[in-house]
């Protein structure tokens, strides 16, 4: 601790504390500026994207037309998956990321701070670009977040050039951050911080770095290809040129599928974070962990058309990508068993964050078991396309990625802000979110069963019951997040002060520097702590 | 500061500026597309798009002119170096995947669609639609003749692309001449190897432009030309433009080597540049396997 202390004081000598105004966040290059804004913009994107949702579900309270029209409604369910995916959560995860992987390695910041605003700022202007195509003539993208060919190109709006755009700036932003956490891990580390000592959130981020490099540009090959098909005369996804719309659905879930990964893999580093500390134990199998999760995200490259089942494909291709995917399953319950057995016989306490993250491995593993379900190629002809797979995705994103989020959020705040949350507060948010999230999308799996495809603004009468179900709890789930916003709000302008190590089992470099983390946290390289020798 | 400890440079206005003109490029970009498919003139999106590129271009100028400054004046340890070099090296490896996007959507095409177009396997629907159509490769009759009319011809591999690839196969090795004459600080050296690099890739690009134009006026291989048109002209295009990229960053180097950046210790800017030359090179024999002989 000694040593730890003089760094800090040469620290703060060496450096000036934040800017002044507006320049602070515009010009900066300190990543826990930037990390803010990463997660400020994520819980705007949220928002932004839950109002959606919720005029999704509005809709659907009841059978027939109500409150839009269905051309909208598709503009909706189509916006609000692309501004979750790539504006909420995604951004959560790199804002997350660079507030502790400096912290967590003993680094004096991102490898390459400059391009770290820029992966931030270029966000802003993609979400701008995309959003503003809501008002333009024939209307916001329309097509489902997934932009299937033909639909995006051949009968899409004109808005899609600007949603083409969009995605390659949100392509370029992921990139040079992936670039970046990449750089800082391998390269950064304090002394003594081998790979096999680092903290489970950096190493699954640096996994999930390798998957956005390999994929992101595959996004950009196959949005680039829309392109030319819509205004350059090109065939890709025209069969009258010798092209083939399933041509687009391959490469789209070539990216896609690493994707979703890429997209639960840090949730996994969280709530592996999380866990330890308050079950105060160490990580049960943290080896076992690591080769789980670049087993992960290496099958995550062979299983893509397991969401193609139905389109035609050869029957040796619907076995081969079946059982690839069945055989995720098996790294992903190590990793289930892994976080069951590190609470076995601990002394476990429930605050808010580790109530999130049980949650998460409960409600997480019941969207991996519908996955699982999905995975089979000849039911998969019976569910695809229904509510049952917008159930299996909103399991893992909402209760997985969405719950682990804030159970970062929520565990980590006090190092941000050096104020203890209101536990009573973090409580009421959890279980509102826990009883709203499941009373939404429970009555999916029936309704999706019973054959209500997705992506639709009137349904038959006999699913009107569990829809007005779904639609109570949409609103509760969306209502509570409220909770969440003054939560945070609270956390950030005062409380209990917190200190350095605000949990009581917490280990790990960013628990041994004072709450609130300085603006400059090591300049110096600092020694581990016993815990991590 | 010190080198011994990790520079992390003060505030910076490129990365904002360089986002409202990446904003300018994408949005002037996508309002002249619209435009032009609409017919309707388009000069406001021309004008965004010029306005973007223009300061897209001054940014890079000061961002990069701003890094050079900081490793002139000695800020960078050996520890920013590697960060450098694994940045560079990621990047790399994410225009292999850009390219292997494309590559992927040729061997589908090849391999699967067109033959399944012309009745192969147990997909009847396409020989509903199109009874007459056979699979071939090239395609040079595509399934609807009237919207997407095939090609003539197609370029010849043993012409101009075999010549291309000995150019670009001998220009990786100039550029590796280059950097052995840099190791031992023979700076005339590096001068006439890099010269010789950035003539051969300009050759390139005058036969790349001279195959193009044969392309559309003689063979009729235009992008509307059914898919054979549309996987060549997207993987030679892009493949041209970072040679074209390439080429330029040749070119400043070549400026920085004439003003004396580099020794045989430290020239990382030297090295980054002649990855990506190899890299496009590299591209380039898939492209000619793939797309020209095969």
């Amino acid at each position: 601790m000694s040593t730890l202390d003089t760094t800090l004081e040469q620290d703060t000598h060496a450096h000036h504390g934040p800017a002044k105004g507006l320049g602070r966040w515009l010009f900066t290059t300190n990543h826990k500026d930037i990390g803010s804004m990463y997660l400020w913009f994520s819980l705007l994107m949220f928002f932004i994207g839950g109002c959606m949702a919720l005029m999704i579900r509005a809709e659907l309270f009841q059978p027939g037309l109500q409150l839009v029209e269905p051309g909208f409604f598709n503009q909706m369910t189509t916006m609000h998956g692309l501004i979750m995916v790539f504006g909420a959560v995604m951004p959560a995860f790199v804002g997350l990321a660079n507030w502790m992987v400096p912290m967590m390695i003993g680094a004096p910041d991102m490898a390459l701070p400059r391009m770290n605003n820029w992966s931030f700022w270029i966000l802003p202007f993609a979400f701008a670009m995309l959003i503003s195509t809501l008002f333009m003539d024939g209307g916001a993208p329309n097509f489902g977040w997934t932009f299937y060919a033909p639909l995006s190109t051949t009968y899409a709006p004109p808005s899609v050039t600007y949603f083409i755009f969009a995605i390659h700036m949100m392509g370029i932003s992921s990139i040079m951050g992936a670039i970046n956490i990449i750089a800082t891990i391998l390269n950064l580390r304090a002394p003594g911080m081998t790979m096999m000592k680092l903290p489970l959130f950096c190493w699954t981020w640096l996994i999930t770095a390798f998957l956005l490099i390999a994929v992101m540009p595959v996004l950009a090959g196959v949005v680039t290809m829309m392109l030319m098909d819509i205004h350059f005369g090109t065939s890709f996804f025209d069969a009258g040129g010798g092209g083939d719309p399933v041509l687009f659905q391959h490469v789209f879930w070539f990216f896609g599928h690493p994707e979703v990964y890429i997209m639960i893999l840090p949730a996994f580093g969280i709530i592996s974070q999380i866990i330890p500390t308050f079950a105060r134990k160490r990580l049960f199998g943290y080896a076992s962990m690591v080769y789980a999760t670049a087993s992960i995200a290496i099958l995550s490259f062979l299983v893509w058309a397991h969401h193609m089942f139905t389109v035609g494909i050869p029957l040796a291709g619907e076995l081969f990508f079946m059982f690839a995917t069945m055989l995720i399953a098996v790294p992903t319950g190590v990793k289930v068993f892994n976080w069951v057995a590190t609470m076995f016989r601990g002394s476990m306490t429930f605050e808010t964050p580790m109530l999130f993250a049980l949650a998460f491995v409960v409600l997480f593993t019941i969207g991996g078991f519908s996955g699982l379900m999905l995975a089979i190629a000849p039911v998969d002809f019976q569910y695809h396309d229904t509510y049952f797979v917008v159930a299996h995705f909103h399991y893992v994103l909402v209760p997985g990625a969405v719950f682990s989020i804030m159970a970062g959020a929520y565990y980590w705040l006090p190092k941000w802000t050096g104020h203890m949350l209101d536990e009573r507060m973090g409580k009421l948010h959890f279980w509102l979110s826990f009883i709203g999230v499941n009373i939404t999308f429970f009555p999916m799996h029936f309704i999706g069963l019973a054959g209500m495809p997705r992506r639709i603004p009137d349904y038959a009468l006999q699913f009107a019951d569990f829809n007005m179900v779904a639609t109570v709890g949409a609103f509760i789930f969306g209502l509570s997040q409220l909770v969440f916003l003054w939560n945070v709000i609270a956390c950030v302008r005062g409380g209990r002060k917190a200190e350095a190590r605000a949990w009581e089992g917490a280990e790990g470099l960013e628990w041994e520097v004072p709450s609130p983390a300085p603006y400059h946290t090591f300049s110096e390289p600092p020694k581990l702590p016993e815990s991590l020798r | 500061m010190s080198s011994s400890t990790y520079y992390v440079p003060e505030q910076s206005r490129w990365p904002i500026l360089a986002s409202i003109a990446l904003f300018l490029l994408a949005f002037g970009a996508g309002t002249l597309m619209n435009a032009l498919s609409a017919d309707g003139g388009g000069g406001l999106g021309l004008a965004l798009l010029l306005a973007g590129a223009l300061m897209m271009g001054l940014i890079l100028v000061g961002w990069f002119g701003n890094v050079i400054r900081e490793s002139r004046g000695g800020l960078y340890s050996s520890q920013m170096d590697r960060s450098f070099r694994w940045g560079m090296s990621w990047f790399i490896f994410s225009e292999v995947m850009f390219f292997a996007a494309f590559f992927g959507a040729l061997f589908y095409v090849r391999v699967l669609a067109v033959p399944w177009l012309g009745g192969e396997g147990d997909k009847g629907v396409s020989q509903m639609l199109w009874p007459e159509f056979t699979a071939q490769w090239p395609l040079f009759n595509p399934p609807d003749a009237e919207r997407f009319p095939g090609p003539d011809a197609v370029i010849s591999p043993w012409h101009i692309p075999l010549l291309n690839t000995c150019l670009l196969i001998t220009s990786s090795f100039t550029l590796t001449f280059a950097h052995k004459a840099l190791l031992k600080d023979e700076l005339m050296q590096v001068r006439r190897w890099m010269f010789l690099t950035i003539v051969l890739g300009l050759i390139f690009l005058g036969f790349q432009i001279y195959e193009y134009v044969e392309a559309y006026h003689d063979l009729g291989l235009t992008l509307e030309a059914g898919i054979y048109g549309a996987t060549f002209f997207i993987l030679t295009g892009f493949h041209g433009l970072h040679v074209t990229l390439g080429t330029l960053m040749l070119i400043i180097i070549l400026g920085r080597v004439v003003l004396g950046h580099f020794d045989s210790r430290q020239h990382f800017g030297f090295e980054a540049v002649a990855w990506y030359w190899h890299f496009v090179d590299v591209v380039w024999i898939g492209l000619f396997l793939f797309v020209y002989v095969l």
